[in-house]
């Protein structure tokens, strides 16, 4: 952590690059903003305790190829060459995230470095905690602008013994009904797509019942349109529905979400006090983004 | 005993009088001596006037008012805290939600409830009977307990290993700042853009607002439980079984260790069934779809066997279900039968270090002198330490003092954390800088400030401050995180 802190200094404006799969989402950074990386790498695996310690600047598919040889996985998302830290900036969640957990519950721990060149940690390394404020959470999803992840420690979740994924003309809402928590239901306007995973008797057991219902099995999810936006009741042709958490794939990104004046002040001291010289990537707005 | 107010009071009861009726405000000797405390053992508390209001805008008012008086303000919902979350300091207004019991909303196709911060746990649990569907947070005082405080202390139970602590259980929350403005924070489907200020404000224990309405997630009921008691010759075997299981890829809906000393006060309290000879008993609660229920339970069965079990017994129905949890449920009562005085603790390591902490941990605590017992959320390396004791013989809240230290300290260097559930309150802010530097410190600084920048919020708590909290601080020998 040293190193990164020695990189991102307590001076000037600074912005933090992962794989810039999604650089300019709450806005661009000038080009005059000098760029940092966080350090890449995985520390430690525990299986018996799910987590794992990894550095921010590590790839998803890296981090995943580690995990899978316990059989684990962790509830980030991200297009191939994301990195973790950048993942838990943007905050995505995966189409899956009924059962592997939303990217804002797994991050159990941070250590950032903050506007005034400090070292400082957040959360702590067990699964359960409630010790003081959750700092965690707000890291996720603020692009980055309250302080600068270096290293991190993630819930693990066990990888299901079998995945199956249907397509059909049952409703989302049929599709819930007929299945106990299903990972996925997805909705492209004409069809709804649902994955099921568990054990395979299990899975097997409920893909019959939907396939009587006019379901069929398929390879995969549907191909999912690279942006991302709140679902404000209208489906775009081409777009898919992330049912259980109202994000709409897309091309292209749609309006910015009214915000409550309320909330904004809150922010707007929360920017205040982590960052009060606004040196951490500058131009970035975590509410100008439309999920 | 009760002080007198300071000046200004009469003032104070009088605007609060006007604002919400005299029904809802009481301000006599007795109720701010009930008021001064909750279920921890933290006494010194001072109450100013206690309101109850039965709206949101009432909690406005209450708000209002005591700004208008300079006057802080502490929320309450039942009062079943355990680190002295809701012990007022230095007589502010005490706000507490229990009239606000009403559950508003249920959408059973959304499963999503709108609830009054005062709902008691079990209530909506009960309430939903038929749907299909529960409230998953169950901590043990889940009978008594409100939901505004679960969410205040992101509270915990038996089965947020399988399905997580109340956070993930809360979807939006309707909150009166301190500046007395109301917003909703969070969204019924799916994250709100920008900071999470709803996961910011789970957790806050209520030094950050008061919570008036609460969208929480309704959980689908598993079509199959399957529940099993293990017993074995030491906690470790069972401690090991339980890593064990995590390691094979399986999360059960709870996991619960109890030790010998549990077992015996357990069966002469309920008599559920636990074999008294055991050094330790493992419940293990299976849930989800029959397949997997099934060969879960094979799995379980062959870790407990290379770990040396003694029994594993496999309730057959849902009677013999019941009986093992009543036991579980029932082990504090039963345990207030052996000593006048109990102070439990809560601390979280990592699950595989649970049977070296615990060795460390009894040894500490017999070296004091004192007798501990250990009932704990073994899936998720939550400790809960029991100290039973009697606080009128001379010397020994010293020694629980003492005891409870090296607790914090033992989990801390096994690679803990001060809390799981129960949070900070006024019990361990003195313990913060053990486990945060001055840095991180300032950072939770930082995220409180920006909700409540005059600190008139449940002022003294979670985080450690030089400012005295009345008579709490001033009892001699003691200097913070104080059980008396």
């Amino acid at each position: 952590m040293e190193a990164f802190r020695a990189e991102v200094g307590s001076s000037g404006p600074v912005c933090i690059r992962g794989g810039g799969t999604r650089w300019s989402l709450g806005g661009d950074v000038g080009a005059e903003v000098r760029v940092v990386h966080a350090p890449s790498g995985i520390d430690s695996h525990d299986p018996a305790e799910m987590t794992v310690t990894v550095w921010a600047g590590t790839t998803l598919t890296a981090l995943a190829e580690t995990l899978a040889e316990k059989r684990q996985e962790v509830g980030l998302d991200g297009p191939p060459g994301s990195t973790v830290g950048g993942s838990l900036a943007v905050g995505w969640n995966s189409i899956r995230r009924r059962r592997t957990g939303t990217a804002r519950d797994a991050l159990l721990q941070a250590e950032c470095v903050g506007s005034d060149g400090q070292i400082f940690k957040a959360g702590g390394p067990t699964v359960k905690n409630a010790s003081g404020y959750e700092l965690c959470r707000l890291l996720v999803g603020s692009l980055g602008t309250l302080a600068l992840t270096g290293r991190v420690i993630l819930r693990t979740r066990p990888m299901p013994e079998s995945s199956l994924w249907l397509r059909g003309s049952m409703t989302p809402t049929e599709v819930e009904r007929s299945c106990y928590r299903p990972s996925s239901i997805l909705w492209d306007g004409d069809h709804s797509h649902v994955c099921l995973e568990g054990y395979g008797v299990d899975v097997e057991q409920e893909a019959s019942d939907l396939v009587e219902h006019g379901m069929t099995e398929v390879d995969g999810p549907p191909n999912l349109p690279p942006d991302r936006h709140r679902w404000s009741g209208e489906l775009p042709k081409g777009a898919v529905l992330d049912v259980a958490i109202g994000v709409v794939h897309c091309n292209g990104s749609g309006a910015v979400p009214e915000v409550d004046p309320t909330v904004k002040v809150i922010a707007g001291r929360l920017k205040a006090n982590f960052d009060p010289k606004g040196r951490l990537n500058p131009g970035r707005d975590p509410y100008m983004v439309s999920e | 005993m009760v002080h007198e107010m300071p000046a200004g009071t009469d003032d104070l009861v009088a605007d609060l009088v006007e604002a919400l009726g005299t029904d809802r405000v009481v301000a006599g000797g007795g109720a701010r001596h009930l008021y001064a405390r909750d279920s921890s053992i933290i006494e010194g508390g001072h109450s100013g006037p206690v309101c109850f209001p039965g709206s949101t805008d009432q909690v406005v008012e209450c708000i209002r008012v005591a700004v208008a008086h300079g006057r802080a303000f502490v929320p309450r919902g039942a009062g079943t805290g355990l680190s002295g979350g809701a012990v007022p300091c230095n007589y502010p207004v005490v706000i507490a939600t229990t009239r606000m019991n009403q559950i508003h909303e249920i959408d059973t196709e959304r499963r999503i409830a709108w609830v009054g911060p005062g709902v008691v746990n079990l209530d909506l649990t009960r309430h939903l009977a038929g749907t299909g569907l529960h409230f998953a947070p169950d901590p043990s005082s889940q009978q008594a307990c409100t939901i505004g405080g679960n969410m205040a202390n992101n509270s915990g139970g038996p089965h947020c290993l399988a399905y997580g602590v109340t956070s993930a259980h809360v979807a939006a929350i309707e909150v009166v700042l301190p500046d007395a403005s109301t917003v909703v924070l969070g969204e019924e489907v799916g994250d709100a853009v920008g900071y999470d200020l709803r996961g910011a404000f789970v957790g806050g224990e209520g030094t950050l607002g008061i919570a008036t309405r609460i969208a929480v997630r309704l959980t689908p009921d598993p079509p199959a439980v399957k529940t099993l008691l293990l017993d074995f010759e030491s906690i470790v075997d069972a401690a090991e079984t339980v890593t064990g299981i995590i390691a094979a890829g399986i999360v059960p809906a709870a996991l619960e260790i109890m030790d010998h000393k549990v077992i015996h006060a357990v069966e002469k309290f309920v008599s559920a069934g636990y074999p008294l000879e055991a050094g330790a008993v493992l419940i293990v609660e299976l849930d989800g779809l029959p397949g997997g229920v099934a060969r879960e339970v094979e799995i379980v069965e062959q870790v407990g066997a290379e770990n040396r079990v003694g029994t594993v017994r496999v309730a057959a129905d849902e009677v013999e279900r019941e009986l093992i949890w009543k036991g579980r449920k029932n082990a504090f009562g039963a345990i207030a039968h052996i000593k006048p005085g109990y102070y439990l603790h809560d601390t979280v390591v990592p699950r595989t270090r649970l049977a070296e902490v615990v060795a460390k941990v009894n040894a500490a605590v017999e070296r004091h002198d004192l007798i501990v017992m250990n009932v704990f959320h073994a899936g998720d390396g939550n400790l809960h330490p029991l100290l039973v004791f009697d606080p009128r013989e001379p010397g020994t809240l010293e020694r629980v003092h003492a005891a409870g230290e090296e607790i914090v300290r033992i989990s801390i260097e096994a690679g803990g954390v001060l809390s799981g559930e129960h949070g900070i309150g006024l019990e361990k802010r003195g313990f913060m800088p053990l486990l945060f530097s001055p840095n991180d410190l300032a950072a939770q600084q930082a995220l409180r400030d920006a909700f409540d920048p005059h600190g008139t919020a449940n002022p003294l708590k979670v985080l450690p401050t030089g400012a005295s909290c009345g008579d709490v601080m001033s009892l001699p020998g003691i200097p913070e995180g104080v059980w008396v």
